[in-house]
Parts: structure tokens; C-alpha cells; sequence
């Protein structure tokens, strides 16, 4: 690939107490592009997204935004690159005390300089895009699981991202909400073009958004060009995250 | 053996100092906070009825019991030394200087304190202040500053509350029940409290809210990194828990130092 990576991850190291969760990563995330990052629990997918974020400072390594090291970045600059961010927690992480409205509203007044007026109507129109109208002024505590996802991912959307982050973006959803998210996810990566980083462990459905899938385990990344080529994978781990996760059927080698 | 004690001993230390330089680089980024635009004054107001507003029915009862139970004391006490008279100083005297500002930030503390406590530390386990911060909205000017500046302009006025409602408990029990002469009540009061009482009053006040805000949110804030308090609902009950005895020990430590610096 020619074009220079919007994300790149170079030598990420990060341990809690004895455990080394990340050991020396490597990612390139490019533009446009869907990368997802599987792997079984506690193998430290949410921690690299928290590190993409900045949440969260790697022990060693450098993660490149657009060339630009954001681990020794001061906070207003960590801003400046966090505005082209947009992230859909996993819980959504919406605001307890304030209403649908006011949550997808709330980047829009804090980081715009857009009227009341202008606000209200690109916000209602982003409510009526997510299937979300008549919600407005209910409370998150009111709303279902699969609601309150449409009601993050219309409010990370609000400051057109040109990267989203996607946190495990369908767990703890049915079979129907899970197709509805992806079906979003769909419409609004044709509308607005950003490049997305995918954490999940919903496999296999996931492969079918991915351009490029990654899995971590025992803090090493393995990087798939392609969805076929996880499934041949000759590493052990693998094989066993790839027969946990997709059963036999999808093996090919206990297809034969 | 020993070399493993000592290895505990120092990890323990090392924590609480990270702990308390982390509490201390939290306390500055709240100022820092205070002096960003927007004012949010509506957060603040909002705030206030919270803090301020909703406690003044506690405040209420415990100041007026307070006071009650000074007049009865003091009036037996006094007696001994046939000078009942003086009731309406000593009440007034231990309301503005210690009992009102100490029971008021105990009351609020266990009141609001807590709730501001449990509520930012479950927005940080719901991941509503990383959701803040990677909105690029700082969180210390957008939430914790209203909450501060509420709880610094509240206490005040609610120790004042105290004090009038405690002396009138006071005058209640002293002058209607065990008939000490009103005149006396009040122009003993008049006569010995000065401004420097009612002064020292309103700045332990002041040293009590700041650090009940401060321990309160600063303990919720740090939930997922204080050690022992586990996760998920268990680690903010056991915060809530830590930043309410935390909170009544500090302010009891202060009310001693303040004392002894403005006496």
C-alpha cells in the first residue's frame, strides 16, 4: 500500500501489575478503511482503543495520528486531534442527566459555534437518519440497548469524524438489533466516508464489514489481509480463538 | 521475611503518595477549569439546588435540635454557677465558632457529598467523562468546576442557616421552657459575639466546602485507579464509603488547625 496510514501503533507496550497486554504492537490503520481488532476477552482490545484515544499512555511505543505522536502531546493538542475522532462506546456512555436531545446536541454546542436554531435542525435530522424521532426528549435511562447505540453513534457523528472508533459495538444486543447496527453502520460510513476501527468479538459477522482484520492475542497483533486467511491460520492460538468463536464449521481444514 | 514486609510497607507508601499528588494535580485542574469561558453558571445554579437548596431541611432540623440541646446544657451548666444569663452567649458563641460550621459540613457532607461522589464515579465507569474528553470537552470546567463553586457558595449560607435556626432553638429550650429572661438571652448574645467569631465561622466554612467537594468527586473521579475498591457498582459503593469518612475526618483534623491558627 502507498498511501501513508492515518493511525499507526509502532512497538505499543502497556502492562498492568505482571501482565504485558500489548507487547511491542504494530498496526497501520489506513484512510477510508474498515480494520477490525478481534481477539478473546482481556487481550487488550478496549485497552488499544483507549490508547488510540489517548485515554490511556502506552509504558513504550508511539502511536501516530496523521504522523503526529499523541502520547507526548500536551492536552489541547490531544484535543485538536480528538476532534476528528468520533467514538461509540461500548455502553454508549451517553449522559445520565441529560435528555436524546441534549446528548447528541452536547459536541455541537460545546465545539461549534452553530445557533440554537442551526443545532436543533441538524440534530433533528440526524434523530430522524438513526430511526430515533419521537425520542428526543426521553432519557437515557429509558431507552433500550440497542437505542441507546443509535443514540452514541448519531451523537459521535454530530462533527462529521473522519475516524470512528467502535467499541465491542454490538454486545449485549439480539440477532435483530446487531443486524440494525451493522445496517447503520453501513449507511452512515457511504454518507460520511470515515475510516473505522472496529473492536469486537462478534465473529464471524464482523468479517464481512472488514477490510483488514487483526487479532490480538498474548499481546501480539496478527494481521489478516483478508477474513479467508484467519481461518488458515497456522498459529495455535488462533486456531483456537477461530474454533471458539466460529465453530468448526467455518474451518476449512475440518470442512475437507 | 523481613525484606517482604518492607517491600509492602513501601508499596503502600508509594500508593498514597501517587494518591495524594494525584489529588493535588485534580484540585488544580478544577481551578484551572474555573477560570476557562463559558461560565456555566446554569450548571452552578443547578448545582446549588442540589447542594444548597435540598439540604436545608437537614440543615434545618439538626440546627434547630443543636441549638435545643445547647440551651439545655448550658442552662444546667450555667446554673451551678448561678449565671444563666449568659445562655444566649454561650449558645451563639459555640454555634458560629464550631458547632455550626463543623455539623453543617458533616451534614453535607453525608447529604451531598456523597451523591456527588457516587455520581461521578458511576459516570466514569459508564465511561461518560472518557465519552467528555474524547468529545474534546474538558471535563474538570464542564462538570466538576459547577460543582465546586456550588458547594463553596452553598456551605456558607447553609452554616448561617444553622447558626440562626440553633440560636432560636436555643432561646426555644433556655427562655419559653426553663425561663431564662429573654432580655438576657439576647443582649448577652449581642454583647459578646463580635465579627471575628462570626469571621472564623464563614472560613471554616469555606476550608469545609472545598474539601468536601475535593475528597467527594476526587475519590468518584479516580474509582477505576483507587486501590481496593474493586469495579462496577461494588467499587463505587466502596468509594461513596471512603470519600464520606475521608471527608468527616478532614474536616474534623481542619476545624482543629483553624482553630488553633485563628484563636
Amino acid at each position: 500500500m502507498n498511501e501513508e496510514p492515518v493511525i499507526q501503533l509502532r512497538d505499543v507496550v502497556k502492562v498492568f501489575g505482571t501482565q504485558r497486554v500489548l507487547d511491542r504492537v504494530n498496526l497501520d490503520i489506513y484512510s477510508g478503511r474498515t480494520t477490525v481488532i478481534a481477539g478473546g476477552s482481556g487481550q487488550g482490545k478496549s485497552v488499544t482503543l483507549k490508547l488510540i484515544l489517548g485515554l490511556m499512555k502506552p509504558d513504550s511505543g508511539a502511536i501516530l495520528v496523521h504522523g503526529r505522536d499523541i502520547t507526548t502531546m500536551k492536552r489541547r493538542e490531544l484535543n485538536e486531534v480528538r476532534s476528528h475522532f468520533g467514538v461509540l462506546f461500548q455502553g454508549a456512555a451517553l449522559l445520565d442527566s441529560l435528555s436524546v436531545f441534549d446528548n447528541v446536541a452536547l459536541p455541537l454546542r460545546e465545539r461549534t459555534d452553530l445557533s440554537e436554531e442551526e443545532i436543533r435542525q441538524q440534530v433533528m435530522a440526524s434523530l430522524i437518519q438513526l430511526g430515533l424521532i419521537g425520542h428526543e426528549e426521553k432519557f437515557p435511562a429509558q431507552l433500550s440497548g440497542g437505542m441507546k447505540k443509535r443514540v452514541g453513534l448519531a451523537r459521535a457523528l454530530q462533527v462529521q469524524p473522519e475516524i470512528m472508533l467502535f467499541d465491542e459495538p454490538t454486545t449485549g444486543l439480539d440477532p435483530e438489533k446487531t443486524m440494525e447496527i451493522y445496517r447503520l453502520f453501513y449507511q452512515t460510513q457511504d454518507k460520511y466516508g470515515y475510516t473505522a476501527v472496529i473492536v469486537s468479538h462478534d465473529i464471524p459477522k464482523v468479517f464481512n464489514l472488514a477490510d483488514q482484520v487483526v487479532v490480538l492475542n498474548r499481546g501480539k497483533l496478527v494481521a489478516f489481509n483478508n477474513p479467508e486467511e484467519i481461518q488458515l491460520s497456522q498459529v495455535p492460538e488462533i486456531q483456537a480463538f477461530v474454533k471458539a468463536t466460529m465453530g468448526h464449521l467455518y474451518l476449512s481444514s475440518d470442512l475437507e | 521475611m523481613i525484606g517482604k514486609y518492607l517491600e509492602n510497607i513501601g508499596g503502600v507508601t508509594l500508593y498514597y503518595l501517587h494518591d495524594l499528588g494525584r489529588m493535588g494535580v485534580y484540585l488544580l485542574r478544577i481551578w484551572r477549569g474555573g477560570i476557562k469561558r463559558p461560565f456555566r453558571i446554569l450548571a452552578m445554579i443547578r448545582q446549588m439546588r442540589e447542594i444548597g437548596a435540598n439540604s436545608l431541611g437537614v440543615i434545618f432540623f439538626t440546627g434547630a435540635f443543636t441549638g435545643m440541646v445547647l440551651g439545655l446544657q448550658g442552662y444546667y451548666t450555667l446554673r451551678k454557677f448561678g449565671s444563666e444569663g449568659l445562655l444566649g452567649s454561650a449558645v451563639a458563641l459555640s454555634l458560629l465558632r464550631e458547632m455550626g460550621p463543623v455539623l453543617t459540613a458533616l451534614m453535607v457532607t453525608g447529604r451531598a457529598g456523597s451523591a456527588m461522589c457516587a455520581e461521578v464515579g458511576i459516570m466514569r465507569n459508564s465511561e461518560q467523562i472518557d465519552a467528555l474528553e474524547c468529545m474534546a470537552v474538558d471535563p474538570f470546567p464542564y462538570m466538576l468546576m459547577p460543582k465546586f463553586l456550588a458547594t463553596m457558595i452553598s456551605l456558607p449560607l447553609l452554616t448561617m442557616i444553622f447558626n440562626v435556626v440553633g440560636i432560636f432553638g436555643g432561646y426555644l429550650v433556655g427562655v419559653k421552657l426553663l425561663g431564662v429572661n429573654p432580655g438576657a438571652y439576647m443582649t448577652g448574645m449581642q454583647q459578646s459575639v463580635v465579627n471575628k467569631d462570626i469571621f472564623m465561622g464563614l472560613v471554616k466554612s469555606l476550608v469545609f466546602g472545598a474539601l468536601i467537594v475535593w475528597i467527594c468527586t476526587g475519590r468518584g473521579y479516580f474509582v477505576h485507579q483507587i486501590r481496593g475498591a474493586g469495579y462496577g457498582a461494588e467499587g463505587v459503593s466502596r468509594v461513596t464509603t471512603q470519600a464520606v469518612v475521608l471527608s468527616s475526618i478532614s474536616i474534623l483534623v481542619w476545624d482543629y488547625i483553624l482553630t488553633a491558627i485563628m484563636l
